[in-house]
Order: structure tokens, then C-alpha cells, then sequence
């Protein structure tokens, strides 16, 4: 035993593969304690923010500011207001009054900003502009004049008798804060999802639920299969017939299938994690049985069964003691690969919305459903679902990769 | 002289098929036999000839598909699990790979404990249980001080087979059904088992059933010899007779197809077309 | 005395297993065979000599390493040639090699001549089928083989049939030696006698110069073989012509193994049968002495402290024992 298992951390694949399981199992431990806090709160009132650190405006401007110096800071707050749409706009009109198109670098933002302030004529009306395009540049314009000589902004606040506004602060454009000094500021480090809730933290708790439920699926599968795979094996004769029959129906009618009548079946209300961590479990011990079924045949034959027979052992402990331990290598495997299956299976079903009930915890196949009823791989919120993606990769690959170890240490013809 | 012995145990149309309809195998073909107490007898045939199923009925591992067989004179009856038990109390066997024949799971003090056990030790005291494997062991050879707390496959194959005898010594069944015990072991190894086995016979006085292909190792251990072809046996006799002076078609070419040292081999009797 | 077909000298190839201990399972061995004769070798199993017969090829692969030694055949010296030069040129013309259980390495999915034009090619890429097909079939029927089995596959045949196929094929090519390694252990008894007896014949018809053959089955040793060599851990403990070692064995060793021949024969139930008693050494740490101490009835002291080198004596015949010859069989004859 002890062998075995110093054997099974001899092989590089498990090992790989159980290193990542362990990190990732770590991180959704460690991880809530530094961060607690309901993983389903929304955070954010607009859906699918970036991912980034934010603060509050009204905490920023009241901080105690510092002077600095920053050399570069002109230039990228003008950078900051010429998007490229502006640029376009801009050379739109340069071209409508005349000037060649050569002269024009939308690239360069210095002689650009010159050209404009030399050539730009808020009365002028070119041939063929509407007003709203006209009010458009005298926007632009004004725009860009406040940060070309943006000096100082003056923060008032409304007098409550009189209703006038007193001057309560300026700033200026060298004043800088700490963000560090700033009270209430958030980091979201994945950005939000479409209701405003912290993908990350939702990530972490998702990936929990799903490893769950892939451990109570998965286990609940391999006890199916391996006491059904043990009995018809054994005992052969009409049990073998029966359990062969059942297991036969159950593997030629998809089992995706069954699992997601089943799930419809139970009812949206019902549907819990544990639910749906049962009802995968039931559809998917068909390969379990037939892989054990085929072991316990190999080994019925065997001389220390029938020598255990012939010591007047009974059923149960020649199962127990002769059977089982021969086929426990195996059946770890079949768990490992029946957990990994699982998981997939919870993703895949409340991909079709068949997963546990959406109000009260997040599984990893609901981010993937969320991320897709609202677009967000359309509109590029890669961080609503990319990390979800990754995570069930990564927990899959790290469980397929400690199977393929465990077979090669256990299997001599795969060992190299 | 040796059919005034009580018999031990015997058959009369003793059947064996395998599946049904056009799958179906007859592996042992109404056989008749007369095992008297005592005896070593022999069983020779090659592989298929039904000699293996022959043994699992004997042991009542596999049903009976037709025929009696009669446990000192009376039929065997072991339909209950519990009629089953008592009936191996009486038959025990040796397999032919001492590899598969423990159950690598547990230790070889486990293997000598269930033996105890099964003769109704179960209350001894822990010093007489160990002064019993101290003695199977030193039967065979082995020391028990230096198995204790060993697994079985920790062994050679030789020493597995000898701890296997050491089993059959603690259980001190009537019959001994030994499905060729040497066939997976060194030559000089071979010597010894055997030598241990007869030694075993006249301790306990048992009745031995020797299953082999080794029609020259029949010969030289054992009293009576059966020599099986597709499920029948087309002679029986002493060692003596049937080998010395064979009768069967198939037993003079078994004895024939086998090397020799004494005398010439023949090699011209081949015929190559056969059993191509 | 005959032209020296394979002279082996001072061979050792180790073993060089997973946690990089060294197994020395042929330990200097040397042996010479002339043309038209064969060399038995017979040990337990475990002694070597199905290494012995991978070694002599001069064909290694990990875990298999060549350490020393020479092996000259024909004249050639192959021990330090590289594999593909050995590929090419060595095996099938040079030496041929059948292993245990070669019978199922036949491929189910290819008709038998397609093993035979696989081997041919390896040698002479321009040969044409036609002819491929007219050799074969002329060495098939002189083997007594059917030459329908070269259009069958290797499923459609029996166990014995199989492994005559695969000895013939093995020899297409004619080798100088071959060697033939537990051929006959799978089968029955009746197929056995014929894979031997076309074992000789090849021998009789000249196709192989000489064979060598490894059993653990002594009396089919002494039917084949002209001499018997007997390895225990990795090394030669005695050889000697068959009759001489069946009947007259010198060394301890042999004498037990000698001992063990059961056969079906008047006589055998009147030998008591030999026993060795204990296991061989484990070969990763053998003992510095000699390396059968351990299990030897007449072991003194001297045993134990010094590598015993191998004895020649009489006709050809030599073994590895510090007691002379005299003293063992005053010893065997007093038992």
C-alpha cells in the first residue's frame, strides 16, 4: 500500500496533475477569507464593468491632495480626450475647408491640435453640414480648448440658505492623491458581470459549488457502479442478466438526455447544487458498472477467490477482501474521471438552463449561461466568461492528468 | 490389493457442458471414476482435455451438469452453503500459480490464522495458534519468525507453493486436489514440494488428486494414473501399467511425443498434418 | 574439429533497471560453437540465459546494456557494431533469434508471406515478389509446412503451426546461427516434438549452421542439443557434451539439476529426485565468492571468500568449482 502510493507520486503526470488540483482547491479556500462577503451581492449598478481598481470620485476630490510633478500629464490628458473618433472628425473638417489631405496626420497630435487652432472658425458653415454636426465641433473645440490651459477646476457647493454657490475648492492640475488615501474604493480585479456582481469572488464560490457537486455526482456514481459492476459480475447468472439489461437501456439512450428530462422534470423550484449533484450522479454510473463488471469477471477465476471459497468465507468478504482491493486502483480512477465528468456535466446543463436554481448560488455552468443570455462574448467582456472557461480547463485537464498518471502506474504496459 | 480401501471418492456419468445451443462445449464427457482412500492418483491430459473442469467439480467450485458424484459412497450433496463448508473441510486445494493463488492483500500470519480458524480454532489461545503455524511452517521448511508480518508475493514461487502445503497441513483435509502444483516452478524447487506433498500423505493420511500434463511426473509420483482426452478417460490403471504398457491409441502417442533420456527418442513417428 | 561458426569471449551486458541499480545477468561468458552443431543452455529461471541469447545478437536496448567482451561470427566481430549496421546486416543472415512466445507476434491483420517479403526486403529491397513467393514456398514444403499457410494469417493457425511458421520465417534468409529461445515451451507435447524435429531438419538441410537453444526442460535439451551448458547467476557453471552431463554431471549445481529429470521411462521411479534447496542470488549485489555457496551441500570456507574460476578438464568439458573432480564424485558416489 504504502508502495503504491509512494509509486503513484512517482509519476510526473500525477503529480502535475495533482499539484494543480490542489493549487486551484487552495486559492477557492484562501481566497474568501481575504475577501469575504457574499459572492452574489451586486456590486456595481451597471452591468459588465471593466476589471480595475475603482474609487470614488466624491472621496478623491475631498483627500488631502499633494503637489507633483508630471511631466507627460498634458499630453495624455489631451490624449485621453482625442479619441480616435475625434481625430476622424476633425480631419473631416480640415479636408471640407480646404486644407490638403497631406498636410493632415491624425497621428500626430501636436501639429494636428496646431492646424486646428490655426484653421478651426466656429462661424464658418461649410457647404452640406447640419447644425447638430456644427454643434458637435464647437463642443470639440471647447474641449479641447479646457485641456490645452487647463489650469485650475473650482469645486462649489450650494449655499443651503442663500442657494448660491461658495467656492469650496480648487484644483489644480498639479494636485495629485494617494488612492491609497482614497476611503472607499474597490478592486475588481475580473470586472463585474452583467448584474453588477464580482466576477472574481463569483468565480471563486462558483468553482466550489462545481468541484461539489462533482464529488457528490461523482461518488454517488462510482457507489452505483462499482456495487452494480461487483453484484452482476460476482454473482453472474440472472443478476448479471438484470443488471447488464438496465445498464444496457441506460447506455443506449444518451445519457445527456436522461439527465436533462430528469432535471426539467424535477422543476425549476427544486433544483438545488445538491439536486443537480444527484440527478448527475443517477445518469452517469453506466460506465462505472460495465468497466468494474468486466474487472470482477477477470478476477472470479482467479485461484486466491476460489481458494477463498474453499476456506467457507462468505459472499460478502470474499467481495470485500478478494475482490475489491484488486479493483481499488481502478475504481479511483473511474471517481477521478467520474468527478471531472460531473463538473462538465453541470456546465453543460446550466448552459441550457437546466442548472441549480440561478437566486442563490453561482456554479460555474450558471457564469457561463449568465455571460451568454447577455451577450458577453459578442461585446467582448472577455472577463465574464474566459475565466470560467479557464477554470473548468484547468480543474478537467488537472483531473484527466492525475487519471492518465494513476493508469500509468497502475496499468505495467503503459508504464515507459 | 488397493481396491479393498475404502473409496474415497467416485463418479458415475459425471458431466460438464458449457453454454447452449451452438456455443455449446462438453468439457467432460460421462465420466466414471473410483478414487479409493488413500491413494495418489493422477490425472494426465493436455491442455482442453477437461482436466481443470473435471477438478472445480470435484471441489464443487462448478456445478455437475449430469452424473453423481459420491463422497464415501454417498452422494455428494452440497446444495446449502452450509453443506458446501462442511465438504471442504474434507477437499482442499493447491493451484497450479502459487502468483495468483493469494490474495496479495493480506499478510501470510492472515492465511495461516483463517486455516485455524476453519478447523474450528477460532478460541485457541494467541500462544497455541502460534505454536500451530510455527509447526505448518517448519513442516515445510520455512521459519515462521521470518514470514510473520510478510506479504506472500515478498516469496519465491517455490517457497509460496511449500506455504501452501504449510495450509493444507493446518487444515488436514481428507482429499488434496492438486491442479498441477508444480508446473509454474524451477525444476530443483520441484523436488522438494513433491517430496513434501508424500510426506504430507503419510502425516495425515490423505487421499490425493494430482492433476497434471506431465505425464512423466504422473508416472513417477503417483499410484493410480487416468490419462483424459476430450473429456474422457481413455485409460486408467497403475503408473505401472499405463505407462509401461499402454493400451490407448492416444496414451502411447502422449508417451511417445515426450523426450526422452533412457532410451531414444523417436522423432520419425511425427505426423505433421495432425492437429495442424 | 569443425569450422567455428560463433565464439563468444568474456561477455557481460548488465541490466540497468528503473532506480539505476546494476544487474549483471551474463557475467563473462564465453563459449564457442563449430559449424553443424548445436549448444544447449539450461539454468532456472532467472540465471540468465534468456539474456544470454538477447546479448549474443549484439542487438541492445535499454534497459539491456553491452559491457565487454566479444562476439565473433563467421569471423566477424559484431559486439561493436551500431544497431542499424546489426539490423541490416546481422540479423536474419548472420543470426537469427526466436524468442518465447514468438508465436504471437505474428501480425493478425497480415498474411504470413507479407512477414516473409518484410524480411527479405530488410536485405534485398529489389527482390521480386514472384520470386519471394517461389523461395518461400520451396522452404515451406522442404519443412514439411503446407505452402497454403503463407496466403493465411497468423489467426487462422494453430498454436504449434504458428510457432513453425515463425521459425521458418526467422531462417528464410539461411542464418549461421540460430538462436532459439524456450521455442517449444507454449506448446503441447505433440507439437513440440514437431517444432524440434524441424529444428533438426533445418540443421540436417543446411540452412543453419548451428543453433542455439534454451530450455529449462532437460530431457528435450539432451534430445536437441550436442552440448549442454549450464548458467546459474549469470554465469557458466559447466559444460560439457549432452550424454556427458545428463549421466555424469560434475558440478554441484548441475548435478542437482541433473537430478530433477522426471521422464516417462522404466527407471525413473527408482531415482530419488535431487532438490536444491533455497533461491538463487539476488544479482544486483551478488556474492563475492562463489555465487552457488549459499546452496551447496559441500560449501567450506574458502566457497564464500574467492571468485572460483571456470576448470577445464577431459574432452572439452570445463567447471567452476574450488573442489576437484576426484573429491566430487568420491562425494556423489558415497550418497
Amino acid at each position: 500500500m504504502k508502495n503504491t502510493i509512494r509509486q503513484v507520486f512517482h509519476s510526473p503526470k500525477f503529480v502535475v496533475g495533482f499539484s494543480i488540483f490542489v493549487l486551484v482547491l487552495l486559492s477557492l479556500f484562501i481566497y474568501p477569507l481575504f475577501v469575504p462577503g457574499n459572492p452574489l451581492q451586486m456590486v456595481g449598478l451597471s452591468s459588465f464593468s471593466e476589471p480595475g481598481t475603482y474609487v470614488s470620485v466624491y472621496d478623491a476630490i475631498d483627500s488631502e491632495p499633494d503637489i507633483m510633478k508630471l511631466p507627460e500629464a498634458d499630453a495624455k490628458r489631451l490624449a485621453d480626450k482625442l479619441n480616435e473618433e475625434d481625430r476622424a472628425a476633425m480631419k473631416e473638417w480640415l479636408l471640407l475647408i480646404g486644407i490638403p489631405e497631406a498636410d493632415i496626420d491624425t497621428t500626430d497630435t501636436k501639429s494636428l491640435l496646431k492646424l486646428w487652432e490655426e484653421k478651426y472658425d466656429p462661424s464658418l458653415k461649410p457647404a452640406g453640414m447640419t447644425m447638430a454636426k456644427r454643434n458637435y465641433y464647437k463642443r470639440l473645440n471647447t474641449n479641447l480648448e479646457q485641456a490645452l490651459n487647463a489650469s485650475e477646476v473650482v469645486i462649489a457647493t450650494e449655499n443651503a440658505e442663500t442657494g448660491a454657490l461658495e467656492e469650496a475648492k480648487v484644483v489644480t492640475d498639479t494636485d495629485y492623491i494617494n488612492t491609497k488615501d482614497v476611503i472607499n474604493s474597490i478592486t475588481l480585479p475580473l470586472g463585474t458581470d452583467n448584474f453588477g456582481r464580482d466576477t472574481l469572488k463569483e468565480l471563486v464560490s462558483a468553482a466550489k459549488t462545481s468541484i461539489m457537486i462533482g464529488l457528490i455526482a461523482g461518488s454517488i456514481a462510482t457507489f452505483i457502479g462499482l456495487s452494480t459492476g461487483l453484484l452482476a459480475g460476482y454473482i453472474g447468472g440472472w443478476v448479471d442478466e438484470l443488471i447488464l439489461f438496465i445498464t444496457n437501456l441506460f447506455t443506449v439512450i444518451p445519457g445527456f438526455i436522461i439527465l436533462i428530462l430528469v432535471s426539467y422534470g424535477i422543476g425549476q423550484e427544486n433544483r438545488g447544487a445538491t439536486t443537480c449533484a444527484i440527478v448527475i450522479g443517477f445518469t452517469s454510473w453506466t460506465w462505472t458498472t460495465r468497466s468494474v463488471r468486466s474487472q470482477v469477471i477477470s478476477l472470479r477465476n482467479r485461484d486466491h477467490v476460489n481458494l477463498s471459497k474453499l476456506s467457507g468465507h462468505s459472499l460478502l468478504r470474499i467481495i470485500l477482501n478478494d475482490i475489491l482491493p484488486y479493483i481499488a486502483s481502478y475504481v479511483v480512477m473511474a471517481l477521478i474521471l467520474q468527478i471531472s465528468t460531473a463538473i462538465l456535466a453541470e456546465a453543460q446543463l446550466s448552459m441550457l438552463g437546466l442548472g441549480p436554481k440561478t437566486t442563490e448560488i453561482p456554479t460555474l455552468g450558471l457564469m457561463m449561461n449568465w455571460a451568454m443570455l447577455y451577450s458577453a462574448h459578442t461585446h467582448g467582456y472577455w472577463w465574464a466568461y474566459f475565466p470560467v472557461l479557464l477554470i473548468i480547463a484547468l480543474i478537467s485537464f488537472s483531473l484527466n492528468l492525475m487519471n492518465t498518471g494513476l493508469d500509468q502506474v497502475f496499468n505495467p504496459t503503459l508504464r515507459d | 490389493m488397493s481396491d479393498t480401501k475404502p473409496m474415497c471418492l467416485s463418479g458415475k456419468g459425471v458431466t460438464k457442458v458449457f453454454g447452449f445451443g451452438e456455443k455449446k462445449t462438453v468439457a467432460v464427457d460421462h465420466v466414471d471414476f473410483e478414487f479409493r482412500e488413500g491413494e495418489l492418483i493422477s490425472i494426465v491430459g493436455e491442455s482442453g482435455s477437461g482436466k481443470t473442469t473435471i477438478s472445480k467439480m470435484l471441489l464443487g467450485l462448478i456445478s455437475i451438469t449430469e452424473g453423481q458424484i459420491f463422497f464415501q459412497d454417498k452422494p455428494l450433496d452440497i446444495n446449502t452453503r452450509a453443506k458446501k463448508k462442511k465438504y471442504w473441510r474434507d477437499i482442499q486445494a493447491i493451484f497450479q500459480d502459487p502468483f495468483t493463488s493469494y490474495n496479495v492483500f493480506n499478510k501470510i500470519d492472515q492465511v495461516l490464522l483463517d486455516c485455524i480458524h476453519m478447523r474450528g480454532g477460532k478460541r485457541f489461545s494467541k500462544e497455541k495458534k502460534l505454536e500451530m503455524m510455527t509447526e505448518a511452517c517448519s513442516f515445510v521448511n520455512l521459519k515462521y519468525a521470518e514470514l510473520t508480518n510478510k506479504y506472500p508475493f515478498e516469496l519465491s514461487g517455490g517457497q509460496m507453493q511449500r506455504l501452501m502445503i504449510a495450509r493444507i497441513f493446518l487444515l488436514k483435509p481428507k482429499i488434496l486436489l492438486a491442479d498441477e502444483p508444480t508446473s509454474m516452478i524451477d525444476a530443483c524447487s520441484r523436488a522438494t514440494i513433491l517430496d513434501m506433498l508424500l510426506n504430507l500423505r503419510n502425516e495425515i493420511g490423505m487421499t490425493i488428486i494430482f492433476i497434471t500434463h506431465d505425464i512423466g511426473l504422473a508416472y513417477y509420483i503417483s499410484d493410480k494414473v487416468y490419462i483424459m482426452e476430450q473429456g474422457k478417460f481413455v485409460e486408467r490403471g497403475t503408473a505401472d501399467e499405463v505407462i509401461l504398457n499402454p493400451k490407448a491409441a492416444y496414451t502411447k502417442r502422449l508417451i511417445s511425443d515426450v523426450p526422452k533420456i533412457y532410451e531414444e527418442w523417436d522423432l520419425s513417428t511425427v505426423n505433421s498434418t495432425a492437429r495442424a | 574439429m569443425g569450422k567455428t561458426i560463433l565464439e563468444v569471449k568474456d561477455l557481460t551486458t548488465k541490466y540497468i533497471t528503473r532506480f539505476h541499480e546494476d544487474v549483471y545477468a551474463v557475467d563473462h561468458v564465453s563459449l564457442t560453437i563449430e559449424e553443424g552443431k548445436s549448444l544447449g543452455i539450461a539454468g532456472e529461471s532467472g540465471c540468465g540465459k534468456s539474456t544470454l541469447a538477447l546479448s549474443l545478437m549484439g542487438y541492445y536496448f535499454a534497459p539491456l546494456h553491452y559491457m565487454s567482451g566479444d562476439i565473433i561470427v563467421d569471423g566477424q566481430n559484431i559486439s561493436k557494431l551500431d544497431p542499424d549496421t546489426i539490423r541490416k546486416n546481422i540479423l536474419g543472415t548472420e543470426i537469427a533469434y526466436i524468442p518465447q512466445a514468438a508465436m504471437n507476434a505474428l501480425n493478425p491483420t497480415q498474411k504470413i508471406i507479407r512477414f516473409i517479403e518484410d524480411v527479405i526486403h530488410v536485405h534485398d529491397p529489389k527482390m521480386p515478389k514472384k520470386d519471394i513467393y517461389e523461395l518461400a514456398r520451396k522452404r515451406f514444403e522442404e519443412l514439411g509446412l503446407p505452402a497454403s499457410v503463407l496466403e493465411r494469417h497468423a489467426v487462422e493457425l494453430s498454436g504449434g503451426m504458428k510457432q513453425r511458421t515463425v521459425i521458418a520465417i526467422s531462417t528464410i534468409l539461411s542464418p549461421k546461427v540460430l538462436i532459439a529461445d524456450e521455442p517449444s515451451s507454449a506448446l503441447d507435447v505433440t507439437s513440440q516434438k514437431m517444432v524440434i524435429k524441424m529444428l533438426r531438419n533445418l540443421m540436417e538441410m543446411g540452412y543453419i549452421k548451428s543453433m542455439i537453444f534454451i530450455t529449462h526442460e532437460l530431457p528435450l535439451l539432451y534430445n536437441v542439443t550436442d552440448d549442454i551448458m549450464v548458467m546459474y547467476a549469470g554465469q557458466i557453471v559447466e559444460k560439457g557434451t549432452a550424454k556427458e552431463m545428463v549421466f555424469n554431471p560434475t558440478h554441484p549445481y548441475s548435478k542437482g539439476l541433473m537430478g530433477s529429470i522426471i521422464v516417462p521411462e522404466a527407471g525413473t521411479r527408482d531415482v530419488k529426485l535431487a532438490a536444491i534447496p533455497g533461491t538463487p542470488p539476488n544479482l544486483k549485489k551478488p556474492p563475492s565468492g562463489c555465487r552457488f555457496a549459499e546452496r551447496c551441500k559441500y560449501v567450506t570456507d574458502e566457497c564464500k571468500m574467492n571468485a572460483v574460476g571456470l576448470r577445464e578438464f577431459g574432452d572439452n568439458r570445463s567447471y567452476r568449482c574450488i573442489l576437484d573432480i576426484e573429491k566430487l564424485r568420491e562425494e556423489y558416489a558415497n550418497e
